[in-house]
């Protein structure tokens, strides 16, 4: 691809971009002074739904109709929160965003807030990223001085409180439900659905909840048409999205892609991730979209099981379910060369979601433990052969047995590696000793 | 390390205009929403952590039940009950900061220091951590101690870090 579409940020270098005054010298607020002046809310809902953006912070469902579900007819005040509780282990494209251009998030959550009709709206970030909560105030504190917030803005007559606050360290609260448990100053238990947040949200009020990159979309979106933005990208995965890459390649960092981009182009080229850290180490598996998606060998993560080259995005990703495929997911991107130990790997993530789990459905709570425990029994040089098909057995009975999607999320992994790499776990189990020696991982 | 249980517990007059500010945020009546940030200085202004005294001021100041600060105060990782060294190291151990030498990290800090990760060092500056993910995956192996991240790391690093916590000697905790 010669000419990259960069819509996000195609301004993250310019200096001085994190402040109003460059900002807005760069085109910034257009999105706000055109949909309060020459728009009606709903027509903003309605150049995001043909936009054809999709939730970025995951599950990929569509942002616009999101919006169309926000109860607008019982006069409850209604509010937009956006998700910036980023804590998918590989995905750090949220605060690379806020950080370098915080302006581009509150530009997003003016007109977004507009369209769905809220007057006061929250960016909810990490309690970790604390340093990235100061960026944003400044930012919000900068817009209001400019009269882009507060009290009829720019004179059309639209009233909108947007603040920032944070967390306090809990990945769980990255759900949406749980989040605005959270703002509600509560702890992160998520909550049963329906009612949906559209309905019953923050405070009981009909509220929107969307992630970091969907919200920073939604100027592009509003300046350009929709039809502009979903001329971006391939069918139903329009746009651009950001891929955190890291791990065991030679570029790690922040990348804004088109959708569509091959994804050997992607790993292998300068441009891009540069293909391996180590010229003389192979790169054995990729986990795409974050943590939670299932691990593939390189093989099927370059070529479908037809053979046919993927692309990054949502449909091609995830092609060949999850036998054979994966998800585009967070755009968590991590890769491991071939002295990784999945074994290793794999209880290291299970660890991770076995502090997270909040603990109120039994499957999670308990499953969790089971599957952290028999992973470091192999790991360590403790296992039995039948401690396979217990892991797949304890995975498959947290699986869709839960309030949240936390227990998938823990389960998918371990499902994963046992269906590619069952020959690493069965190596473990056989040479005990030689397994548990620090750095052992099984050659073929 | 903790003079809680002798002085009586207050906010500083700087502290309480952040409480209002924090509170300012919310609709009227739904000021515990601020709890999650006033946690945060609480930790921040008494000793690096939450005693029970701490918490139960903080519900007084909201006009709650203590056991809902508890409640909150339990549920999240960056809380801490219990006495920690000034500096907390929390070096990120998931995935992707495993896979570029986070165990390293950690070791080698911890035998610099002479303690287990988890624990504190005896004279109350140092406690090291091996956390989750910090979402700074691409600059692994990293940390994160009081407001600031610390990436790319390596036992020069290390180090110097340890040197300049030395020098500065106060207690480090972020608060919004």
């Amino acid at each position: 691809m010669a000419d990259k579409v960069k819509i996000l940020t195609q301004h993250v270098n310019v200096p001085g971009i994190e402040t109003f005054e460059v900002y807005r010298k760069h085109g910034g607020y257009a999105s706000v002074e055109k949909a309060l002046k020459t728009m009606a809310p709903d027509d903003v809902t309605e150049e995001v739904k043909k936009s054809g953006l999709r939730g970025r912070g995951g599950a990929g469902f569509p942002t616009g109709m999101k919006w169309s579900f926000v109860d607008k007819k019982s006069g409850k005040p209604r509010y937009l929160v956006c998700n910036g509780d980023e804590s998918e282990p590989g995905t750090f494209k949220d605060r690379y965003l806020m950080s370098k251009l915080p302006h581009l998030l509150v530009e997003g959550m003016i007109t977004s807030s507009f369209a769905i009709g809220a007057n006061l709206s929250y960016i909810y970030i990490r309690g970790e990223m604390m340093y990235v909560v100061r960026i944003i105030q400044k930012a919000i504190d900068e817009a209001r001085a400019a009269g882009f917030l507060g009290k009829n803005i720019l004179g059309t007559g639209y009233d909108l409180d947007l603040h920032v606050t944070c967390g306090a360290g809990a990945y769980i609260c990255g759900e949406e439900t749980a989040l605005i448990e959270s703002l509600e100053g509560k702890r992160g238990n998520p909550r049963i659905k329906p009612p949906f947040p559209a309905i019953a949200g923050l405070y009981g009020n009909p509220t929107v909840v969307n992630n970091v990159e969907s919200i920073a979309s939604v100027p592009y979106i509003v300046n350009n048409g929709g039809d502009e933005y979903a001329k971006i990208g391939v069918g139903r995965s329009t746009g651009t999205k950001l891929i955190s890459a890291s791990g065991h390649i030679k570029n790690p960092g922040v990348y804004e892609i088109e959708l569509g981009l091959p994804v050997d182009e992607f790993l292998n080229s300068p441009e891009y991730l540069g293909g391996s850290w180590k010229s003389d180490k192979k790169i054995k598996a990729i986990i795409a979209g974050g943590s939670s998606v299932p691990i593939l060998p390189l093989e099927l993560f370059l070529k479908n099981a037809a053979g046919e080259g993927r692309l990054m995005t949502y449909e091609s990703l995830s092609d060949g379910g999850f036998a054979t495929g994966t998800m585009l997911g967070s755009g968590g991107f991590f890769a491991m060369d071939e002295d990784t130990c999945i074994v290793k790997n794999t209880w290291n993530l299970s660890r991770f979601y076995h502090h997270e789990s909040c603990g109120q459905c039994s499957p999670c709570r308990e499953g969790t433990g089971w599957l952290e425990k028999v992973l470091h029994a192999i790991e360590s040089g403790h296992g039995k052969q039948s401690d396979i098909d217990l892991l797949v057995d304890i995975a498959k009975k947290i699986e869709g047995n839960t309030i949240c999607p936390l227990g998938d999320a823990a389960a998918w992994p371990v499902g994963s590696a046992i269906r590619h790499f069952r020959h690493e776990f069965e190596w473990h189990i056989a040479n005990p000793k030689l397994a548990a020696q620090p750095g052992a991982v099984y050659r073929a | 390390m903790s003079d809680t249980t002798t002085k009586k517990i207050e906010f500083s007059p700087e502290a309480k205009a952040l409480v209002e500010k924090y509170i300012s945020k919310f609709p009227e009546g739904k000021h515990k929403s601020a709890i999650i940030s006033i946690l945060h200085l609480a930790q921040a202004e008494f000793n690096g952590w939450l005693s029970p005294e701490v918490m139960d001021y903080v519900a007084e100041i909201l006009n709650i039940k203590p056991i809902e600060v508890y409640e909150v105060a339990t549920f999240y990782s960056q809380y801490y009950l219990k006495p920690q060294g000034k500096y907390v190291l929390e070096v990120c151990r998931t995935g992707p900061c495993c896979l570029r030498g986070a165990e390293d990290i950690i070791e080698y800090t911890c035998k610099k220091l002479g303690i287990k990760e988890g624990e504190t060092t005896p004279d109350g500056m140092f406690t090291v951590k091996g956390v989750e993910c910090l979402a700074a995956c691409g600059e692994a192996p990293m940390m994160q101690v009081g407001l600031d991240y610390h990436v790319d790391l390596t036992h020069e690093k290390i180090d110097s870090l340890l040197d300049k916590f030395k020098l500065e000697n106060k207690v480090s905790r972020a608060y919004p």
